[in-house]
């Protein structure tokens, strides 16, 4: 299932689409399923799936932990895959979130095949620019699946356009110059960014990520954003409150977003 | 000429980093193409590297270490003599003089042993910018008189308590302040890997050291050497010498990787001989890693060559069979160490003290295919000053209760 179906959805319902991220095997690969489960029953419209690795430069120290955590408790690419295959039967579409060298060791197309068969949509990949990424372009293609790059504020119009260009299913505003984790206040250079890669996308739909924890905030950016990509707040949810504390914060997020 | 525009060393090298570091690479490569063609900026580097580092440096002819080893001339590239007691002075000269041009004020770079830390400090405080070394937790810990020559040279460390807490992370962490704050600052990285245009301007700033000793080694002895010989953490010292031979296409060159305990134990950090492709740290090169793509903690007695990767050069020249490779274990290196303090009087960092157990190892083969006594230019690419802790416990020094000396 392609993303677009998610952004279609929402964009039906007058709304943005609300992208919620955990990382594959925290705290256990079970529970980190059972996790997605309960975000998904509480309202978010596409999920990201983080494959947890050794070396996560983008990434601040909520997700740092966790994805340590998950490593430690040994979890492996085929349980990422295997943690999409269950959870993608659930009616919105599954990306998963990783760096790029796991993927290159797992065998680039051979991770397109699995993942696409798992009922994966595709793949958002942090550390990979357009530039270097020959090899996935030929893999989505080949096994159909989205391809989510990222732009930055530091972006020129250039880039944004040949990146954008490359993207299929919806492209990622990274919103603020820095690493994942949740803020206080949502960014104001979000809006110009979006706002320059419309310029550049046409119909492909926005996704700003970074820093979001509340139905307020969400609600600010999905003002101008087609998607609200949430990733820090829902790990530390999950961390510190379990399951109960996953499922009110998604709501609140997705009531956020509700006209 | 290598690398191509996009910095790419056949397969290798490259950019594989977040696309909001892609500006500030971009302005980076653009600032160092300018400055290295302006006499201005060239004038200045050179004449910081004599006038404040002390270089040219030496090239020795080792004649007690020759005599004592047999069959070859040994020459030693006094690297140890440099200010800051290293190699690594060039890289951060070339580096902190290019962000004063680019008008950015604060400097951050990443440490194992302290090493490079110190020498960006050394720097910073010389050019007057704000430094900020992040520095694994553990080895803080193991490298306290470092941690405190950095602070009275002015620099803020930053002890980096993720992941394994050594080197690797605190480069990671070091790209995460990258990513916050590029606009005022620069990475400075301190070996040539990462992404594109480190592992070019790196070698280009270090390659003084191969220029140098290609020259020396003419003036002495009339001809070019048979071999040239480096140890191989990231590949800067090594690089650094080699780049100038690399057209010499007679003089073998040797690089050495550290082999800690052995290839086949596994506690190793010899990315080239003992791993195998992927992409750390902003490109693609050797490494060591498991089968799902995590990489793999390296070890090895030497912090400077504990890393788990190798420049993408030097993954180049493996792959071209230009350069070859070879580990060099612990204890190899550590009685080349005793070897050289004995023989010369010369305490070498035990990073060198690998080059030149690798260069004794590929003497007697050497003298066998070339029929001659070879001359073999070993990079010794620092002091030891650093390192007699690990040497005190290694040998026994500090066992006996005794004063030594
Ligand atoms: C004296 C010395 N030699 C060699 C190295 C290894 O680094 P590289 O391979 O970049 O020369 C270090 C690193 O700290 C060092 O201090």
């Amino acid at each position: 299932m392609s993303v677009s179906v998610a952004f279609e959805k929402a964009r039906a319902e007058g709304r943005a689409a609300l992208v919620g991220y955990l990382p594959a095997g925290f705290p256990s690969v079970a529970e980190g399923i059972a996790a997605v489960k309960a975000m998904i029953e509480s309202g978010v419209d596409l999920v990201e799936i983080g494959l947890p690795y050794s070396d996560p430069v983008m990434d601040g120290p909520v997700i740092q932990r966790a994805t340590e955590q998950a490593l430690a408790g040994g979890v492996r690419t085929r349980d990422v895959l295997h943690t999409v295959e269950a959870v993608s039967g659930a009616g919105v579409p599954v990306l998963i979130m990783s760096y790029w060298n796991p993927i290159e060791k797992y065998g680039v197309d051979a991770f397109a095949r699995d993942l696409a068969a798992a009922g994966g949509a595709g793949l958002i990949t942090p550390d990979l620019i357009p530039d270097e990424a020959q090899e996935w372009l030929a893999a989505s293609d080949a096994h159909k699946l989205d391809r989510i790059f990222l732009v930055s504020p530091s972006s020129t119009d250039e880039r944004i356009a040949m990146t954008v260009a490359h993207c299929r299913g919806f492209v990622y505003a990274t919103a603020v110059m820095g690493v994942t984790g949740a803020r206080d206040s949502t960014s104001s250079a979000a809006p110009t960014l979006v706002s320059r890669v419309k310029a550049a996308a046409g119909s492909l739909p926005v996704g700003v990520g970074l820093g979001v924890r509340s139905g307020a905030q969400a609600a600010e950016v999905g003002a101008y954003a087609d998607g609200v990509i949430v990733g820090s707040a829902l790990v530390s949810a999950l961390a510190d409150g379990g399951l109960p504390a996953l499922r009110t914060l998604t709501q609140d997020l997705r009531s956020g977003l509700t006209p | 000429m290598l690398p191509d525009d996009r910095g790419h060393f056949g397969p290798y090298g490259g950019r594989f980093v977040p696309e909001a570091l892609i500006a500030a690479l971009d302005e980076l490569d653009a600032h160092y193409r300018k400055a290295m063609a302006d006499p201005e900026f060239t004038g200045e580097f050179e004449r910081m590297l004599r006038d404040y580092a002390g270089t040219p440096s030496l090239l020795y002819d080792a004649t007690h270490l020759s005599a004592h080893v047999g069959g070859a001339r040994i020459l030693l590239k006094r690297e140890d003599l440099n200010h800051t007691g290293a190699h690594k002075v060039r890289n951060v000269l070339g580096q902190a003089l290019l962000t004063k041009r680019m008008g950015k004020g604060r400097v951050i770079a990443e440490t194992g042993a302290g090493q490079h830390g110190v020498a960006s400090a050394t720097a910073a405080a010389y050019l007057d910018l704000e430094c900020v070394v992040y520095m694994g937790e553990v080895d803080t810990k193991r490298q306290a008189l470092n941690v405190a020559r950095m602070k009275m040279l002015g620099a803020t460390v930053i002890p980096v308590t993720t992941g394994s807490r050594t080197l690797k992370d605190a480069i990671n962490e070091a790209l995460r302040d990258w990513v916050t704050n590029v606009d005022d600052t620069h990475y400075l990285l301190g070996t040539a890997a990462g992404p594109h245009p480190f592992p070019a301007m790196v070698r280009d700033f270090v390659r003084g050291i191969g220029v140098e000793a290609r020259a020396q080694c003419l003036a002495l002895t009339g001809t070019l050497p048979d071999a040239v010989a480096a140890c191989v953490g990231g590949g800067s010292n090594a690089i650094g010498i080699f780049h100038a031979f690399v057209p010499d296409a007679d003089v073998r060159l040797y690089g050495f990787e550290a082999g800690g305990d052995g290839i086949e134990t596994g506690k190793h950090a010899a990315s080239i001989t003992g791993g195998s492709h992927g992409v750390l740290h902003g490109s693609r090169s050797y490494l060591l890693q498991d089968d799902d793509g995590q990489t793999i903690e390296s070890h090895s007695i030497s912090a400077g060559l504990d890393y788990p990767s190798v420049g993408p050069e030097h993954a180049w020249l493996h792959d071209q069979g230009r350069a070859r490779y070879q580990p060099v274990t612990d204890a190899e290196a550590m009685d080349a160490f005793a070897l050289l303090c004995r023989t010369e009087g010369i305490i070498p960092a035990i990073e060198s003290a690998h080059a030149l157990a690798g260069a004794l190892r590929v003497i007697p083969a050497l003298r066998e295919e070339l029929g001659h006594e070879p001359t073999v230019i070993v990079n010794l690419s620092g002091r030891g000053d650093k390192d007699m802790h690990t040497a005190g416990e290694y040998f026994g020094l500090f066992d006996s209760g005794e004063v030594i000396g």
